[in-house]
């Protein structure tokens, strides 16, 4: 633990005597990112606001470069450890440039004059960030988008060697949001610069940690690389999720299954089906699957979705007994709704199901659905 | 947009875009200075109207003449160097120390409509100026301007320490100033019973004190006022930088290394300080220390305390120096309080900031 860049020991935070989180140990290199993430409540905003020294910690310490954070002064911090948190900004008649100016402060003398170095240190700041063509622009009347990526640029401009990020992202759209995450993954790997973050986005956390803290309802859960983290069913188990289901292979999240029997069998495969599955879901139809591998990309959202699947693990082959099965599926169901013509050459059984299921196939798959949408609406009343 | 995140030719654009924010920059600057002229020259003007307008007009070359150090008619000399002089000084102090107090208590509460009278500190100060009068004058104690002073300070200090407590239990804004307001009624309550019950004949000035006016000002009392001001408003640009981090949020000035526990403690000392010694002179003076930083970040299209300060201060003065002269000529040879004039013209402007907020909001 001792030669990281920044670390925290035992570090216990909360407000006045409550403790929300106990014992924080972690550490970082330079230039790595750290992501928390967790639920609503857990105490992410908390931790971050206590390791920039906002929050008084209630034991343990904090340090950066093998220096105590408590001992270091307001001032130096500023130089080193740059914040962006949800905290509203006041900024009236302040113009975006100005805003993003404002991270010059540790750097200005008394009154705050910006020097010619200042004013090139912002605008490189600003196209670091995208936000170049809104300087002039009031910062009150600009979306909520593009205020998160005019305080990261103010962020910059602190030329901070620790930035600390409160939900960063979300406010942003898809493109911004890569952007946005892209930007700080080029300024940690270029300028060496460590990054600590809260993101809600669980597919862009997956991608872009190096390291992800997990926070949950009792604490710190867990700490490590995203594949540590990303195991089958954590994320289900952190969030507590009821409704729906998060595939943690994908990250992927998909609302819940219809409930009762299957109605139609859809014989899918090869990622054919994942689109005809979410359909039924829409329309509330359950619905079993057959046959796929189960490293097929149809899986895991047949998996979420179906009310059963008939399913071969990769390795094995599809035989007789899987064949058996989803005839009687089809038989109970009455209905097939066939997403593919093709079949490889070791997938002789789904070829056989293709003919079989022939007298059971429904055509025209949207009209099928709304008819059986609006039974199921009679039989609701 | 395109060329949003492309390295290449970065280097050229930012050296474009250094010129164009210098540019800007230069523009700014421009746009401030002449603002700072066209305050100077109304404060000037108003200053020589003052000096000149009354129940006997002076002529304006005999207000340069004696200014100049020639001799001029004595009844001349005597209204001007022992009336309207001290009085359009004080006018000009105190209103800018007003208006600067505005600003300073603004940016304490991030609230545009605070001011030292909205929030019952100008009351809480009266109430001990009142006190402290009528027990000294009732034991036959001369009361000087320092002594004056500080009573308007504790009064000050201990309405503002109230109005601490206050935002600290109630978080919305509105419910601060309301409280402000209640306790600002409550200590001229108390006043005006004071004020009624004191028999001695000397009070018939505390009434009219108590009313907030400009009148019966000393050099005296204008050089003590100076000095005080002065020295709180050259602490204030001091601390210019921090207090422009303060405005854009609490979150932000601390991760700018602000000790703001020390900040907010001087922020209410300094705008205590004004607003004490502007009540120990002149009385509550109404509204200029909300309308006048507004109107000034109008001018001068900006919020920055490095401008602010000093803007707030002319712009306090002008407003104040116009509003004495109303209040002295409008229905003379009857006086007006000031607060009457500064409300007819402060009022409004409150009213303005508040549907404009809400506006941006909706």
């Amino acid at each position: 633990m001792a030669d990281y860049f920044f670390q925290t020991k035992q570090l216990t935070v909360g407000y006045q005597v409550l403790p929300v989180l106990k014992d924080v140990t972690i550490g970082l290199n330079k230039g790595e990112i750290l992501t928390l993430i967790g639920p609503n409540g857990a105490g992410k905003s908390t931790l971050l606001k206590s390791i920039a020294k906002q929050l008084k910690p209630l034991g343990g310490s904090v340090y950066l470069e093998q220096q105590e954070l408590a001992g270091l002064s307001g001032h130096e911090l500023a130089k080193k450890m740059a914040v962006v948190f949800t905290d509203k900004l006041y900024t009236e008649m302040m113009t975006c440039e100005e805003v993003v100016a404002s991270g010059r402060y540790p750097y200005t003398g008394r009154f705050g004059i910006l020097s010619d170095e200042d004013r090139r240190i912002v605008e490189e700041s600003m196209d670091m960030t995208c936000v170049s063509e809104l300087k002039g622009k009031d910062y009150n009347k600009i979306s909520d988008g593009q205020r998160q990526r005019v305080l990261l640029a103010r962020a910059l401009c602190q030329q901070p060697e620790i930035i600390l990020l409160d939900e960063p992202t979300s406010y942003l759209d898809i493109r911004y949001k890569l952007e946005f995450l892209a930007t700080l993954q080029r300024l940690a790997k270029e300028k060496q610069l460590s990054v600590i973050m809260s993101l809600h986005e669980l597919d862009m956390a997956k991608r872009i940690s190096d390291r992800i803290l997990c926070i949950g309802r009792d604490g710190i859960e867990r700490y490590g690389t995203p594949e540590e983290i990303f195991t089958e069913g954590y994320i289900t188990e952190l969030f507590n999720i009821r409704t729906g289901s998060f595939e943690d292979g994908s990250t992927d999240a998909e609302l819940p299954k219809p409930i009762g029997e299957p109605e139609v069998f859809v014989l899918a495969g090869s990622g054919s089906g994942r689109e005809t599955f979410r359909k039924l879901q829409r329309a509330g139809i359950a619905f079993a699957v057959g046959i796929l591998y189960t490293h097929d990309l149809d899986y895991p959202v047949a998996q979420a979705l179906a009310a059963q699947v008939i399913a071969v693990e990769s390795a094995e082959a599809m035989g007789e007994a899987h064949y058996k099965e989803a005839r009687q599926m089809i038989e109970r169901c009455q209905h097939v709704i066939v997403c593919r013509e093709k079949f490889a050459p070791w997938e002789k059984v789904n070829a056989g199901l293709y003919r079989y299921a022939e007298t059971y196939r429904e055509k025209n798959v949207e009209e099928w659905i709304d008819k059986q949408t609006g039974k199921n609406l009679k039989r609701g009343e | 947009m395109e060329k949003c995140c492309i390295i290449n030719n970065m280097n050229k654009r930012a050296d474009k875009m250094i010129i164009i924010s210098k540019k800007e920059h230069k523009r700014s600057k421009g746009r401030y200075t002449a603002a700072f002229c066209f305050l100077l020259a109304l404060l000037l003007f108003l200053m020589a109207c003052n000096f000149g307008i009354g129940s006997i007009s002076i002529p304006l070359r005999d207000v340069i003449d004696s200014l100049r150090g020639l001799e001029i008619e004595d009844t001349y000399e005597n209204i001007l160097w022992q009336i309207r002089m001290p009085r359009a000084i004080a006018a000009a102090v105190l209103g800018g120390a007003l208006g600067l107090a505005g600003y300073l208590l603004q940016t304490f509460f991030h609230n545009p409509i605070a001011g030292p009278f909205v929030l019952g500190i100008s009351s809480g100060s009266k109430l001990a100026v009142a006190l402290v009068m009528v027990f000294l004058l009732g034991n036959r104690i001369r009361v000087g301007s320092g002594t004056m002073i500080v009573a308007a300070f504790i009064g000050a200090f201990l309405s503002m320490g109230f109005v601490l407590i206050m935002s600290g239990k109630v978080n919305s804004m509105s419910m601060l100033i309301v409280s402000g307001v209640m306790i600002g009624y409550i200590c001229s309550a108390v006043t005006d019973l004071v004020v009624t019950f004191a028999q001695d004949a000397d009070i018939v000035n505390l009434h009219n004190w108590s009313k907030g006016s400009f009148s019966g000002i000393t050099w005296n009392n204008v050089a003590v006022m100076s000095v005080v001001v002065f020295l709180t408003t050259t602490v204030i640009l001091w601390l210019a930088k921090p207090i422009g981090a303060y405005q854009m949020g609490e979150g932000y000035a601390a991760s700018m290394g602000i000790n703001l526990r020390r900040l907010r403690v001087m922020l209410v000392l300094l705008s205590s300080l004004l607003a004490a010694c502007i009540t120990a002179f002149a009385g509550p003076v109404s509204f200029v220390g909300i309308a006048v930083p507004h109107l000034v970040k109008q001018l001068f299209q900006t919020a920055k305390p490095i401008i602010m300060i000093p803007a707030c201060f002319l712009g306090g003065g002008v407003f104040c120096l116009f509003c004495d002269l109303l209040a002295r000529t409008l229905f003379a040879p009857t006086e007006l309080s000031i607060s009457t004039v500064t409300a007819i013209f402060g009022a409004p402007v409150v009213i303005i900031v508040m549907l404009r907020r809400k506006k941006e909001r909706g």
